[in-house]
């Protein structure tokens, strides 16, 4: 990239230095300067017909679309003069002659961008006089419905499923102001990655019926988390309202998943809220299993654990820091550890290099292997008697509750119970990965963050506290406060993540050592 | 009129020479008339040489912009590797104008013949001809004069016997106003949805299937064989001694309130007024001229004190605040409602904008309810200064300029014609409904 020339020009006064052929809203935002726009999104091929971004170009005739006009060098650039100002006001006017205000019931409102033009800077009252345009609410299948009076026809939907789903489904239909999104004929938004034109739409018109009416924006917490439900880590913000999660968005990162997030991920969050949750620690004592307080409990399963060997059954959906004490359980005693992950088809994004929903569906399969355990179908296939089995979030079949009852004792370190098994010493209530941090390691060997979206139940603790807990109760030094300080204690015993910090990492993660990364990502 | 009819004296007739002439239709009626005479001689030039004669000609683009056709073809770099394409812009939907679909009706191979040259001259192996899909008699008469022509071995993958291949397709439009702006119409040549394109890049760099192309008029391709066989200079001297500028002929579609509407040819700089009283026999009995739309609905409406002072051609329109454009001439008489012309006028391009860029997509559609709000007497005085900011916010805004043409009328209208818009609102009522009425 050494050879791509710097073009030098000046945006509000500000001093830009940016390479040859970015687009003028692309510049300015280098400076901190946000050009309003419509049609444009980073993760789309530019359309430049919204005409919002248009701006003032020193000794141009006339205003230019920021969004479709390269930087040139020694341009002198103005967003927010009288004459680009009057041109955003003018787009706005029309924009909104034909769009309900109804607000008040709309999911955007809060998130919606015509809503933020127009109060930053749109008129204070409508010229318009004649009946709004109507067009009744389609359904375009899967988790989509559309709104055509409030459309806008950006059309960054019809660009999404051309240029980047690859698989063609809405256009523009009719022209003029009749013009609409339309659904070609026997096709449906059921592409794996179609939800992303909710997320796309700048407007209330592409609704998810999955979130429709469940809240308004402004009363949701959003956290930076990654999205558990397969290998490739796709970035994402979960959204919670009142400690329950209502929604699941992709968080942008180029080096993962650009803007996109697939449905699959989108949908599938509700476990995050279960019902069926462990809320109390429990001990075996006079053959009953009952509630105990942590101290008791911990000292029924160390007291189970200690001397015997054991076999770890560790969820591939718990955080690297888990796994890592896991694996210091497993080489205590001398043990072994083991998961199986569930599969189901491989979905990609054909626009966007090294993005699926990879058939592996678990966050952290990659950090599991790194970390010892092994990947098999028949996770209990070396338990043998004298052992005593851990359980730790992993879920069970039939047979395989058949073969962990045969074990000489059984500890369930989890957030749901483990039913029918007579054999259970001790049972340590954990937290879900919404409800601490921690880190995942996804397919490519990517180490990424997830903070604490929502409260814990009852008295369950972060799986990576009860393991050190429990670690300190077979003897194990495992003085740790925070996850960061289990994580700096992971890299500095594995070689793989030597030099990796809570810190570096950020929130966008960082590569393991040596990983093989795909071209053009930042090692 | 309707051909055939005799012209008028004063019209130079080059290009409508043989229209309403049966036997100029057929390759050998062509070829007798002087047909493919200028192509063989183009293919035994250099394509340089072409655009030379060309440029020299000053000939300039007949379909509303008025590029420099010469200028046009030498963008287009030889030898760079690319296929090249030349594309015949036969989607004549201007409203007012009816020239080019004279030219393919009467002189199909006049039209070949130039995509012939032009194709040649710009290293294109392929010319598209993309015709009007309205224009049923024109596409028949093209299509048998291209299978003519391939079949006598005119244009194909040997012209005229000398190895240079030249093909030439007709391709039908779907009748869409918007394709005829050219990068709409390289869109819905491509088969996709007839949007037209962000520029740049231009056609010249990437145009028709993202290679590098050339689109032409009609009437500017059909004038290049008489250019060859002539000779640059007596093209020239077709002009205003004072204007050099612009020369040739012109063709002039005539259409509304004029005693003989029709086509006319005329050489540039023609008196505006000789035209319309002369040629055109002025208007009705017991009327008078009120209004002139000279180059297709797109242009600014001329008064009479400005159209009776106007010189036809390029610079001669400009100069009394008009344009050119496809010369399609729209005349009102004082019996018209300006009002109402113009709602109409609005009308069109509100159904006709594709709907791409807010400004047009709304402000056409808004422009014409305000429009026809006034002309039903229910306007206010508030509306017009409303459809004035509404014109602004679409002129120069937008990707193409439909926009544009959708507000220059209203705009040009409510500036000259201001006494009947605010006689619409302040009598409730349309005053030229109520005479006709009375």
């Amino acid at each position: 990239m050494a050879d791509v020339k710097t073009i030098n020009l000046t945006i509000e006064r500000r001093p830009v230095a940016v390479p040859e052929g970015t687009s003028l809203l692309e510049a300015a935002r280098t400076v901190g300067v946000l050009i309003p726009h419509y049609c444009y999104h980073p993760g789309l091929p530019v359309a430049g017909v919204c005409r919002m971004c248009l701006v003032e170009v020193e000794k141009a005739p006339k205003l230019a679309p920021a969004c479709a006009t390269s930087v040139a060098d020694g341009q002198i650039v103005h967003v927010h003069s009288e004459k680009a100002r009057e041109a955003r006001k003018g787009v706005l006017e029309m924009l909104l002659i034909n769009h309900p205000l109804d607000c008040p019931i709309c999911d955007q409102a809060g998130e919606c961008e015509l809503q933020d033009y127009t109060f930053q800077e749109g008129r204070k009252d409508s010229r318009y006089r004649e009946p709004k345009r109507f067009n009744p609410v389609e359904d375009f299948g899967g988790d989509v419905v559309y709104v055509p009076n409030r459309c806008i026809l950006c059309t960054r939907c019809v660009r999404f499923m051309d240029d980047v789903a690859q698989e063609p489904v809405l256009n523009v239909s009719e022209r003029g102001d009749r013009a609409y999104i339309g659904k070609f004929e026997g096709k449906d938004l059921t592409h794996p990655w179609a939800g992303n034109v909710v997320e796309l739409c700048p407007v209330g018109a592409l609704l998810s019926k999955d979130f429709l009416n469940k809240a308004r924006a402004w009363e949701l917490d959003r956290t930076a988390s990654i999205c558990p439900n397969c290998t490739q880590g796709c970035n994402a913000i979960i959204e919670t309202r009142d400690n329950t999660v209502v929604r699941m968005r992709p968080r942008a990162n180029a080096d993962v998943n650009d803007y996109f997030l697939c449905d699959a991920g989108r949908l599938d969050y509700r476990w995050m809220n279960g019902p069926n949750r462990l809320e109390l620690p429990q001990a075996r004592r006079n053959g009953l299993l009952a509630d105990a307080d942590w101290d008791i409990a911990l000292g029924a399963a160390a007291a189970a654990i200690r001397g015997k060997r054991t076999l770890v059954l560790a969820s591939p959906m718990l955080s690297n820091e888990a796994l890592h004490l896991l694996s210091r359980l497993v080489r205590a005693t001398g043990g072994s550890g083991a998961f199986r992950v569930a599969r189901g088809p491989e979905a990609p994004l054909p626009g966007v290099k090294d993005l699926s929903l990879r058939s592996e569906r678990a966050a952290n399969v990659i950090g599991a292997e790194k970390l010892g355990f092994k990947k098999t179908d028949t996770p209990l296939a070396g338990l043998q008697a004298t052992d005593v089995l851990v359980i730790a979030d992993h879920a069970l079949t039939d047979a395989e509750i058949e073969a962990a009852s045969r074990a000489s004792a059984v500890v369930v370190i989890g957030t749901t119970l483990v039913a029918g098994l007579s054999n259970v010493a001790a049972v340590l209530p954990i937290t879900n990965f919404a409800e601490e941090e921690g880190t995942f390691t996804n397919l490519r060997g990517r180490v990424q963050r997830f903070l604490q979206a929502k409260a814990a139940p009852g008295l369950a603790r972060p799986s990576w506290f009860v393991l050190a807990d429990l670690l300190g109760a077979l003897g194990e030094s495992a003085n740790y406060f925070l996850p960061a300080d289990v994580f700096a204690a992971l890299a500095a015993s594995h070689a793989e993540f030597a030099g990796l910090t809570y810190d570096r990492i950020g929130l966008r993660g960082l590569p393991v050592v040596g990983a093989a990364q795909p071209a053009g990502v930042a090692q | 009129m309707g051909y055939p009819h005799a012209p008028h004296p004063r019209e130079t007739t080059v290009l409508s020479k043989y229209f309403g002439d049966r036997d100029a239709i057929s390759l050998d009626g062509w070829r007798k008339r002087g047909g493919y005479v200028a192509l063989e001689k183009a293919l035994g030039m250099t394509p340089a040489e072409i655009v030379g004669v060309v440029k020299d000609s000053g000939l300039r683009g007949r379909g509303g912009a008025g590029f420099p056709t010469g200028l046009k073809w030498s963008f287009m770099k030889p030898g760079d590797g690319k296929p090249h394409y030349l594309c015949c812009n036969a989607d004549e939907s201007e409203p007012g104008t009816f020239k080019d679909r004279e030219i393919m009706r009467w002189t199909p191979h006049a039209l070949i013949e130039g995509c012939a040259i032009g194709s040649y001259a710009i290293g294109a192996e392929t010319c598209y001809i993309y015709i009007r899909g309205e224009f049923t008699e024109p596409l028949e008469r093209m299509e048998a004069a291209v299978r003519e022509a391939r079949a006598a071995g005119v244009i194909g993958p040997n012209a005229m016997g000398t190895g240079k291949r030249v093909d030439v397709w007709v391709h039908k439009g779907a009748g869409a106003y918007i394709c005829g702006e050219e990068t709409a119409l390289m869109n819905s040549l491509e088969g996709r949805r007839g949007n037209p394109r962000i520029k740049p890049p231009f056609p010249a760099v990437a145009g028709v299937f993202g290679q590098p192309t050339t689109i032409n008029n009609v009437e500017t391709l059909a004038a290049v064989p008489h250019i060859l066989n002539n000779g640059a200079d007596w093209y020239k001297k077709m002009a205003r001694a004072d204007n050099p500028k612009s020369t040739g002929t012109k063709l002039w579609s005539v259409c509304g309130n004029v005693a003989r509407p029709g086509n006319y040819e005329v050489e540039m700089g023609f008196p505006f007024k000789d035209f319309l009283y002369d040629l055109c026999g002025g208007p009705p009995p017991g009327r008078k001229f009120k209004a002139v739309i000279p180059g297709g609905s797109s242009v600014p409406i001329m008064n009479m004190e400005e159209a009776e002072a106007a010189l036809m051609d390029y610079e001669g329109m400009v100069a009394k605040g008009s344009m050119l454009g496809s010369a399609g001439c729209i005349v009102i008489d004082d019996a018209q409602c300006m009002v109402k012309q113009i709602a109409r006028l609005a009308r069109f391009y509100a159904h006709e904008s594709c709907a791409q860029c807010t400004q047009c997509r709304e402000g056409t559609a808004w422009a014409t309810k305000i429009m026809e709000r006034i002309e039903a007497g229910e306007g206010t005085m508030a509306d017009l200064d409303t459809l004035l900011e509404i014109g602004d916010n679409m002129t120069g805004k937008t990707i193409c300029v439909l926009s544009d043409s959708c507000a220059v009328p209203i705009a040009s209208g409510i500036e000259k014609w201001r006494d009947e818009f605010e006689a619409h609102i302040k009598g409730k009522r349309c005053p030229f409904r109520a005479a006709a009425a009375a």
